[in-house]
Order: C-alpha cells, then structure tokens, then sequence
C-alpha cells in the first residue's frame, strides 16, 4: 500500500468526478459537494463501463450506460441493475494535491 | 376459488428483463407468499441486449444472467423454465399451463415481451432466414458470421445496424436493405441517422435504401428490380410486435399492445401487464399512449407493476431512455421527441452532439446524443431529469457547451 497523487484538487469540480490511471488499473476520483474527495474502483461491477463518464448528483455517482448506482462514499450498490458494491480508497489532500492509498 | 393472497401467490407471466425484475421487486417490497415466474424458455433469466453487441462476439454467444436459478431460489421465487402459458381462466384466478396444469393467482403480471415481426414475403420462412430475439437466435445467428460469410439484413434499425457492426468486427460481408430513405426513421433524428450510416458505410457495410424485396430466395435477396443482394443468410430485423395472445384470448383489451393503466393495471383489477407487450398513458406526453421496446423501461415497469400488484398504487411516470452501441459509438435519446416545434444542438467533445427537442410551449420534450464511448451519457442524464420535471430551459443556453446543464436543472 502507498499514497499515489491522483490529481490536483481544482481538477475536479465540485459534485464531480474524474479518471485516474496508475500501474494497469483505472480508479474514479470525487469531488463532493461539501468539498471532500473519495476514490473507487473506476469500473462498474455490472458491465465493466468507466464511472467517470456518468453523473454525481449529491453523493452518488450513476453509470453512464446503464444507470448502476452507487454511494461514492462507501461504494454501496444502490440497487438494480447493479448488485456488488465498489471498492473504495482512502483518500487524503495534501496541499494542492489529492492523494489515494492503494 | 379459496386460499389467501399468499397462498395464491403471485404469478408472471414471462422471464425476461421485466418479469425477473418483478419477481426480485416483490420481495424487495416485503411480500413474503408464494411468487411463480413462468419463462417460455429454457434458460435461467438473461439480459438481451448484449445479444447484437458483445455476446455475438464470442464463438459460442454466453447470455448475462439478470438473476441466476440459485439467486431465484434463493429469493424463494419458482422459477418454471421452458413452460408456456395456454390460458387464463379469469373468472377461476388461474393460468392454464400448456399440459393442463394450474396456477392459482391472487395477482398475475402478464410480462410478455415481443415478438419480431415476420416478412410477408415469398420465402421468408426459409431456412436462410433468422431473426434475433433470444439466446438460440444469437447462437445461430453467430454460426453464419465470419469472413468469406455474406449477411443481408432487412431493416435498418437498432437491432440490424448492431448486428451489422458486430457482424463487420468479425470480417462478414454485410448488406443493409431498408425499405425507407433513411435509417432508424422511426426514433432518431435524422442527422444522428446520416452520422451512424457514414460510419456504416465506412466500416464497409452496403446499404439499399428505398428498397423493394420482391422475395428471399435460396441465393439472397431478389429486389424488385430483379437483382440480387447474395446472402449466406438473410437477417430481418424489421421492428417486434407485443405478445397479447393470452390477454386477447382471456378478453383483456388490446391498444398496440395490452391496455393498461398509468398503474399499469388491466381493466381486471387482479391481472396487470408490463414491459414491451403492454401500452399506457404516458403523463408527460399529454396522456398519450404508448408502448416502449427498452430494457430500462422493461426493468421500471416490472419494478412498479410488482409494487402495485402488492397495493401501492403508484403511477408510472418514468421518462424513456434507450440506447444503442454501434462500433465506438453510443447513441443514447431520453424522451419522446414526437410533436417537437424546434431542436438546438450541443455540440460534445470533438465530434460528438446533443440534439435537445423542444415542444411549441418552451418545454424539453427529448434529447437523443452520440458520440464516441459513453461522452454524452452525461447531458442525456440532466435531459432527462428536466424532462421529468416538465422544465422549460432556455434553447440558446442548452446549445452552449459552457452553459453547465446542471445549473440549467437547478435553475
């Protein structure tokens, strides 16, 4: 485990989401409304489609393809069609900087 | 006609994307007696979607389970695969298994789905010719596909134009024939059609468009012209109709699909219907009826069906949403755009767009965008929440990619 930079805290805006690759695997970065961050598995659980292209409304992000939902928060599935949660990160800012340990 | 509601039990009618959902969202909703789910096929509950885009891919095309047999059990859901349904007796509460067999219902879900629709066409039943409804279709489907192959397919609609990018990606021969000028000119705007028919085109699929068939023949497709679009087999893929045999048969009334309530209610109070084979009044089309052929709409409708066969009398309001892969690009369309006076396009990334329809009274009837991957799920996503709330937002604001749809939706 080790504390990866993942971006710069202006860029992602607020209730907003973004795309971060490291070492072969892709990760969802949050910007919360209040202004905290969160990371998750970049992948949906139901047909592997990249988060980052769907909507963050308050604290949930959708999936662009098939509306899967989940709490960015705790990567809880919100129900049908999705089933499995997501796999959630620690995240800290340090600075400028948003970090996630994985 | 004895037995409580839950030993009765609740009956449906059809095990695909809506009458599995239903079955799940009974137990979501706490009903704890007895649930029968009766499928006319073999196979444990399958997405259908996939079956023109990746699943047709594979060798051997591998359904998605929607729920598993062990996940049904597990539900306490009896699941009856490869049983088909002869009759209902509505003044018994009963459904009439082919073999004679009965199934008490204190409510049943009539969850037919649909049908393709059949050529009436000199050979048209030969056994050249497929259509793509379910696994098997795709099975063989996929047997036909691969280079040196040649694929005719009439229609050009979704399920054609996916088969034809799927067919393309593994080195088949591919010809479109569609009887109209365009393509997809039942739902999607015209310049979204020309985008997917250059794409088309590009790829290497031959289009005849305004086409007269005067036959399908063991060589291909005769025109009426008497040529010949040569064919190892011929795809039709020309629209579905909605099953009503049962309901028409047991006296339930038939509108383009069986007539239900905005509680998706028949005019029985014991039998409801959902999904592709039923038709209700739409409330943010004026009440219009209306019949979706869409897998989210399959899952809302199955979902609040259940509920309201469990006495929640909700209404159904949902606005549509459909989508389509084709190669890289996704067309998504939240809403109806029927009755629009005026569209304003958004342009999306480098190449992709949104067309926003507007009805005569300033509201946002539609939104149909496409683009590469998933880049305008996005803006549909917003589209559609004003849809729902009936907003009227500003045309030149909707065209503008710096305006931010969000703060158009909370405005």
């Amino acid at each position: 485990m080790a504390w990866i930079r993942a971006c710069s805290t202006d860029d992602i805006d607020a209730e907003d989401v973004a795309r971060f690759d490291h070492d072969g695997r892709t990760f969802a970065i949050y910007h919360s409304p209040e202004g905290a961050f969160f990371a998750t598995d970049g992948l949906c659980t139901h047909e592997q489609v990249h988060l980052a292209d769907g909507l963050v409304m308050d604290h949930i992000i959708e999936c662009p393809k098939h509306n899967g939902r989940f709490d960015y928060t705790t990567g809880a599935a919100k129900g049908a069609p999705v089933c499995v949660n997501l796999a959630t990160y620690k995240v800290k800012v340090e600075g400028d900087d948003v970090l996630i340990e994985i | 006609m004895g037995g409580s509601a839950a030993e009765r039990g609740m009956v449906i009618v059809g095990a695909g994307e809506c009458g599995t959902r239903a079955a799940l969202a009974l137990r979501e909703a706490g009903w704890r007696g007895k649930v029968t789910l009766v499928g006319a096929e073999t196979h444990p509950p399958y997405e259908r979607p996939p079956l023109s885009k990746d699943a047709i891919l594979s060798e051997t095309p591998v359904a998605k389970a929607i729920a598993g047999a062990g996940d049904l059990t597990a539900a306490g859901i009896d699941f009856r695969p490869g049983v088909r349904v002869a009759a209902i007796d509505r003044p018994a509460r009963e459904v009439v298994l082919e073999g004679g067999c009965r199934l008490p219902y204190a409510r049943l879900l009539l969850a037919t789905g649909a049908q393709p629709r059949t050529l009436a066409l000199p050979g048209a039943s030969g056994e050249n010719v497929a259509m793509l409804r379910g696994l098997d279709d795709a099975a063989r489907i996929r047997a036909a596909l691969g280079p040196g192959q040649r694929l005719a397919i009439i229609g050009g609609g979704f399920i054609g134009l996916e088969l034809a990018a799927s067919a393309r990606r593994l080195g088949t021969d591919v010809t479109v024939v569609e009887a109209l000028p365009r393509l997809l000119s039942r739902c999607v705007p015209a310049e979204i059609a020309a985008g997917l028919e250059a794409r088309h085109r590009a790829e290497g699929v031959g289009f005849v468009l305004n086409a007269r068939i005067a036959a399908i023949t063991a060589l291909g497709v005769e025109l009426a012209d008497g040529s010949c679009i040569a064919a190892d087999l011929v795809l039709v893929g020309i629209g579905a109709a909605p099953d009503t045999t049962l309901a028409a048969a047991a006296g339930l009334a038939v509108e383009n699909g069986i007539a239900v309530d905005d509680r998706l209610a028949t005019e029985d109070p014991s039998i409801f219907a959902a999904g592709d084979c039923c038709s209700f009044p739409h409330p943010h089309y004026a009440g219009r009826r209306v019949r979706l052929e869409s897998w989210r709409s399959a899952q809302e409708q199955g979902t609040l069906a259940a509920r309201n066969m469990l006495g929640m009398n909700e209404v159904l309001a949902a606005v549509p949403w459909f989508w389509s892969d084709q190669y890289d690009l996704t067309l998504q369309i939240a809403g109806l755009a029927e009755g629009a006076a005026t569209t304003v396009r958004r342009p999306v990334g480098e190449d992709g767009f949104v067309l926003f329809h507007i009805a005569p009274d300033g509201r946002l009837l539609a939104a149909s965008g496409i683009a590469r991957g998933n880049a305008v799920a996005r803006d549909i996503r917003l589209a559609e929440m004003m849809i729902a709330r009936g907003l009227c937002p500003d045309p030149a604001a909707l065209a503008s990619p710096a305006t931010s749809l969000k703060k158009l939706l909370a405005a």
